[in-house]
């Protein structure tokens, strides 16, 4: 019987069995924030254990309030600075160099094909884009992490899902992984790991495969994989160069991380998402999915273009291409936040933060900001925002505010009407 | 803290409580679990709930449905229960980052078929529901106006072994 990927990461990184089911496993990678991190860290030094298990696996990042607002979230990052350099953390990135953690991390190289890899914050699963198991924790689980390197698992079993076809102009893979999860529902992956396989995520960027596996855990999955294949080397290739004597080479040794072709599978499903028309959720839950068309006309307040979902340089030209010589509408407010300096940077070379601007956009420094409520764009009792992020609970970015989860195509469109409007309309 | 799993039980009646309704991200900026106290639930829109009540004041036991703490991987989700002295919750499923973290915390998220949740939610009828768990018999003990009923449940060995410990940070130390 063959084995899948995930079966593969937890055999060759397992240390431990303590009871039948559980599975230790040694970290390859834990990355930290500013707001889960501190509790841990203040937890540590209460029980005289303030060590970090290996100073060059574990990653540091300031990125959901920042630059920090008031005291309580100054605080915070003080926290984090003060124990990123009392550890020596190489890898700490503090204000001018800082971005969304899950865009960050991976353009830096730090995750590779069959790394384990854990974070307080449940869009780790993100990281699995590359290959690699990426899960999502608590703070006590990142604590651990950080002392001794290992996390503790049920063995996830896995979710195969084919998606097959053409996506068709106007067509993301937000729009794909959206109409997934209503498929799915909101706990169709728990305690699974959700493979994307497929012609179609063959064909995809890496940015495009992190924003499938971004929204594993909003159907409630432990990490979302795609196998590694020569779309992963090319973007890890500055990275990895001096490992391989050549791409081909990289490509050939990363296939010890593909799934077997007769492994067993929880479930698999097959989409052909040749007809998929732009989604976008309408409700409080993240499988409340639509199709763009059929919400059509509904009013919104606030556009939202960023974070760890949808805020990198692919996303960022999908609406530029889009507010290029228009202007939104007056009714409205934009917010465009890249979601690292370097894609911030990269951005201004190609034009794309001028024709944000001068379309009426209000574009922001590299941060979570209004994804999450916490700063940048926090919406007011009854608002309505069009948001290119992952979740829609009530309440996520404002008390009594309501989220559109939407492609950054349907963002821009969206902005320039003042409705939600499919992009392929305008 | 010891934990106490025994006491009065409240009912939550829907599916997918998410963590943002157990504790707003606008509160996660406090880095003390004490702090949370006065917030637990506080977005949480359910016909007859009131954040502010008496019957959550009161409660040591939540009973709720399916894929329960679903939503952001915040451990403030289960320190907001731990800090209002409910360090047991009841469902018929969760989302596996919250289940964890109440096991990491040394605390307890038990999960019962649907026809047993169903079960409690109708001795909830009947008036004020006391419920004890015995993690080592797996039972809990329920009573309800004056009739009283068993239910057993499962439990993995690693989860048993959390409680005992007091949490994965005292387990993890005695054993790595
Ligand atoms: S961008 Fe939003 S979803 Fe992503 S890590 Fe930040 S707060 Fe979480």
């Amino acid at each position: 019987m063959g084995k899948t990927i995930a079966e593969k990461i937890f055999e060759s990184h397992l240390r431990d069995e303590p009871f039948e089911g559980t599975k230790v496993l040694d970290l390859d990678r834990v990355l930290c924030h500013e707001i889960t991190t501190p509790v841990a860290i203040a937890d540590l030094e209460w029980r005289g254990k303030d060590r970090v298990f290996d100073a060059t696996k574990i990653k540091a990042v300031i990125d959901h309030v920042t630059p920090s607002k008031d005291t309580k979230t100054a605080t915070q990052a003080k926290m984090l600075r003060d124990w990123a350099r009392r550890h020596d953390l190489k890898d700490f990135f503090d204000v001018g160099h800082n971005g969304v953690c899950h865009a960050l991390f991976p353009e830096k190289g730090y995750i590779r094909p069959g790394f384990t890899v854990i974070m307080g914050d449940s869009h780790t699963c993100t990281h699995g884009a590359f290959g690699a198991f990426a899960a999502g924790v608590g703070t006590t689980d990142l604590e651990v992490g950080i002392l001794k390197g290992i996390c503790a698992f049920r063995e996830p079993a896995t979710i195969r899902v084919n998606l097959s076809g053409t996506l068709q102009p106007g067509v993301y893979a937000k729009d794909v992984i959206l109409y997934v999860i209503g498929q799915l529902g909101v706990n169709g992956a728990t305690d699974r790991v959700i493979e994307f396989g497929g012609s179609v995520v063959g064909e995809m960027s890496m940015e495009a495969r992190m924003t499938l596996c971004n929204m594993a855990i909003e159907a409630g999955g432990t990490s979302g994989l795609c196998m590694p294949d020569q779309v992963t080397v090319d973007y890890l290739w500055e990275f990895i160069q001096d490992d391989y004597a050549s791409k081909e080479a990289a490509v050939e040794d990363y296939k010890k991380w593909h799934s077997d072709a007769d492994a067993s599978y929880d479930q698999v499903l097959d989409f052909d998402i040749t007809s998929l028309e732009p989604q976008m959720t309408y409700g409080y839950k993240p499988d409340c999915v639509k199709s763009v068309g059929e919400m059509a006309g509904t009013a919104v307040d606030q556009i939202y273009i960023g974070t760890c979902t949808n805020g990198r340089i692919e996303d960022l030209r999908v609406a530029a291409q889009i507010l290029k010589g228009r202007r939104i509408a007056n009714t409205v407010r934009g917010i465009v936040s890249p979601a690292t300096p370097k894609i911030y940077s990269d951005a201004m070379k190609e034009g794309i933060i001028q024709i944000f601007m001068e379309s009426g956009f209000c574009v922001t420094n590299p941060t979570c900001g209004a994804c999450l409520g916490m700063s940048n764009g926090v919406l007011a009792e009854g608002e309505v925002c069009a948001s290119t992020s992952n979740r829609n609970f009530n309440g996520r970015m404002g008390k009594g505010g309501m989220v559109h989860l939407l492609s950054p195509a349907t963002a821009a469109a969206t902005a320039v009407t003042g409705v939600i409007t499919d992009a392929r309309t305008l | 803290m010891k934990k106490v799993f025994a006491g009065a039980t409240i009912f939550l009646d829907r599916s997918d409580i998410n963590t943002d309704e157990i504790i707003p991200a606008k509160y996660l900026t406090e880095v003390t679990k004490e702090a949370l106290t006065p917030y637990l639930l506080e977005d949480l829109k359910l016909d007859g709930f009131d954040p502010q009540g008496d019957a959550l004041k009161n409660a040591r036991v939540v009973v709720s449905r399916q894929n329960f703490g679903c939503g952001s991987s915040r451990e403030h989700a289960p320190w907001v229960f731990e800090v209002n002295d409910i360090h047991t919750i009841i469902a018929e499923g969760y989302a596996r980052i919250f289940r964890q973290n109440m096991f990491n915390g040394g605390m307890l998220a038990i999960e019962l078929p649907k026809a047993d949740i169903d079960t409690l939610f109708e001795l909830s009828k009947l008036g004020t529901v006391e419920i004890a768990v015995d993690v080592e018999a797996q039972c809990l003990a329920v009573s309800a106006g004056d009739q009283q009923q068993s239910f057993q449940f499962e439990i993995s060995g690693f989860d048993k072994a959390l409680v005992k410990a007091g949490g994965w940070v005292e387990f993890a130390d005695d054993r790595y």
